[in-house]
């Protein structure tokens, strides 16, 4: 399979962008979320307004700025916090087996038994929980995956001859589990995690749509799309621009995870 | 004699490795995820913050006789167990109580909009293994080609795109600006339906068409790899021939993923049919999660799990079935 060099560059600028867009949009943007009711809705191009305004007068460019971080840090949580709990819980699964083992293994089965976007959308409505709890609940949701992917491979890894040696040398278990079986699992793990941040993106932005997550007035993507279907017809530019940006961002979080993935299988092949 | 020989036959159904076995084992364990996912759903009514009591009253103006009367009707002052006892007994006949909102059982509210919502996702379906199928296998077929890198490009960015974003994209080209498909709802049945079904429909299918599509290669792919391709060739089997037995074998793993699809489609209609306002369940359920028209919500909670758990049940049982090499390994 091709290496596809380019793949870093590619998804590197706009990710790029998106960053400093969540470090520094209180700068860049400072009056977002701005009103005038007297300029009201206008069309992509309007003199100050490259993607023309929204029902309030808000400037649809700034507001999609100021979105970014909404739309990306609550994701990194999620991708973060289910990967350490996938870590934890995956290791002690793979490594000590029995019935930890079987017991997480039904746990996961019964959260894979019921779509994503189902539960988060039941629970977080059901709880009015605000933009936190929805990472929370989507933490829960996505452990399950990461606890497989985890056990998966430290099972893989239990069988080679290094373990052996470290068992012979008379090392502990969790010296073994944590400073000699995880350093290997970590590449596979932050890969996954990359893929996880786009996915969570993904949801994220789903249940803002739906109305759920952010608060009333915080600038958002998911909530811009939800409410550009009203001037559909006035303008364009209140749904193209949010919905590319998800669109972009989560393509190249999901090509840069992909392509870490596939160099770091063909690594491990080569060992 | 006569029992000797009925039970040497059930020691013979029941046997390791026997699909009979395999079908009851499976049973049972869907059954007891199902009992175990009841419990989850009837407890929502607890777990919800606030009385459940005021929670099931809705928008009408809460008195204490409305609350007493509700509390005796639901049985809110009972112990737990025989609240969920007798919850489940009613959802096994089929009665999931009534609607808060609407003034009518959930029953009659779901099988108004559930033909809908089966439309949608039959489409969806058929879309995908039309266009993902045949595309994995032409792709894993010619692996490196322009063909198979920009697909698998393509399918990368397909299965990050969201639903919504991506519906709401081609609603604005097609509906509003070339004006060739329905902007919103469900159109008059007939044809006028399937018209209007079709923008939802392509939308829902492209995310799933991008995971099939990697799936189909992936399995193609593994199938070209093994050593009975390289000995076929060399004995001269002509590449019809090959193609037709790698694809036989490799379509088992295809049509075990097309089972577990199912899940996806599934929690997909709820945001496509919020985008283009179609009345099915997807967006009663959305609805009624903001109204927290409790009974509502569990009914389609409860549903949504049972069909995914009978399909990854069905596939199961299709797999074991199909392919002797897992029989041989037995039941996990």
């Amino acid at each position: 399979m091709s290496r596809r060099p380019f793949i870093p560059i590619l998804t590197g600028i706009p990710l790029g962008i998106i960053a400093i867009f969540v470090v520094a949009s209180r700068w860049i943007v400072p009056n977002a979320t701005k009103q005038d009711i007297m300029t009201g809705v206008t069309s992509p191009g309007t003199a100050g307004h490259l993607f023309g305004t929204d029902q309030l007068g808000r400037d649809i460019a700034q507001l999609a700025i100021a979105g970014a971080g909404s739309a990306v840090v609550g994701p990194i949580v999620i991708a973060l916090g289910s990967m350490m709990i996938g870590i934890m819980l995956g290791t002690l699964a793979g490594y000590i087996g029995g019935w930890l083992d079987l017991l997480l293994s039904k746990y996961a089965d019964l959260l894979l038994a019921l779509p994503t976007t189902l539960v988060a959308l039941v629970v977080t409505g059901l709880i009015d929980g605000g933009y936190w709890v929805t990472v929370l609940v989507l933490i829960m949701l996505f452990s399950p995956t990461d606890i497989r992917m985890v056990r998966g491979s430290v099972i893989a890894q239990t069988g080679r001859p290094y373990i052996e040696s470290a068992k012979v040398l008379g090392l502990g278990r969790i010296r073994i589990m944590f400073r000699h079986i995880l350093p290997n699992v970590l590449p596979v793990a932050f890969s996954t995690m990359l893929l996880n941040v786009a996915f969570a993106l993904v949801s994220m932005s789903a249940l803002s749509f739906l109305g759920l997550g952010v608060g009333p007035g915080v600038p958002d993507w998911g909530r811009q799309l939800s409410d550009s279907r009203d001037l559909l017809d006035r303008n364009w530019g209140a749904l193209v621009l949010p919905a590319m940006l998800i669109i972009i961002t989560a393509a190249a979080i999901n090509l840069l995870g992909d392509w870490l993935q596939e160099r770091f299988e063909e690594r491990s092949v080569q060992r | 004699m006569d029992t000797a020989h009925s039970h040497r036959r059930l020691t013979q159904l029941l046997s390791r490795g026997s699909l009979t076995r395999f079908i009851i084992v499976r049973l049972a364990a869907t059954g007891l995820l199902l009992l175990v996912l009841s419990f989850v759903v009837f407890a929502l009514l607890h777990l919800t913050p606030g009385d459940p009591a005021r929670n099931l009253v809705g928008v009408r103006n809460v008195t204490p006789e409305l609350l007493q009367s509700i509390r005796d009707k639901y049985h809110l002052n009972d112990p737990f167990m025989s609240q969920y006892l007798r919850w489940l007994g009613n959802v096994l006949h089929g009665d999931f109580g009534e609607s808060i909102r609407n003034n009518t059982t959930v029953t009659t509210l779901l099988s108004d909009r559930v033909t809908l919502t089966l439309q949608l996702a039959g489409l969806s379906f058929f879309l995908t293994v039309i266009v993902a199928v045949p595309l994995g296998i032409a792709a894993a077929w010619r692996s490196g080609s322009v063909l198979d890198r920009s697909v698998s490009v393509a399918s990368i960015v397909g299965i990050g795109a969201p639903t919504y974003a991506v519906g709401l994209l081609l609603l604005y080209v097609f509906g509003l600006w070339l004006d060739i498909f329905p902007v919103y709802g469900s159109g008059d049945g007939g044809f006028d339906r399937w018209w209007h079904l079709v923008l939802p429909a392509i939308t829902l299918a492209s995310g799933l068409a991008a995971m099939v599509f990697k799936l189909t290669r992936t399995a193609v792919i593994s199938e070209l790899n093994q050593d009975y391709v390289a000995f076929a060739q060399s004995r001269g089997l002509t590449r019809r021939q090959i193609r037709s037995l790698v694809l036989r074998n490799a379509m088992i793993p295809v049509a075990t993923s097309l089972g577990l699809v199912f899940a996806f489609l599934f929690g997909g209609t709820i945001l496509v049919e919020v985008t283009f306002a179609l009345q099915g369940i997807g967006s009663l359920l959305a609805g009624s999660v903001t109204f927290k028209d409790l009974p509502v919500v569990q009914a389609i909670t409860l549903l949504t799990a049972t069909v995914i758990a009978l399909t990854a049940l069905a596939v199961d049982i299709f797999y074991y079935a199909v392919d002797p090499r897992v029989r041989q390994r037995g039941i996990r």
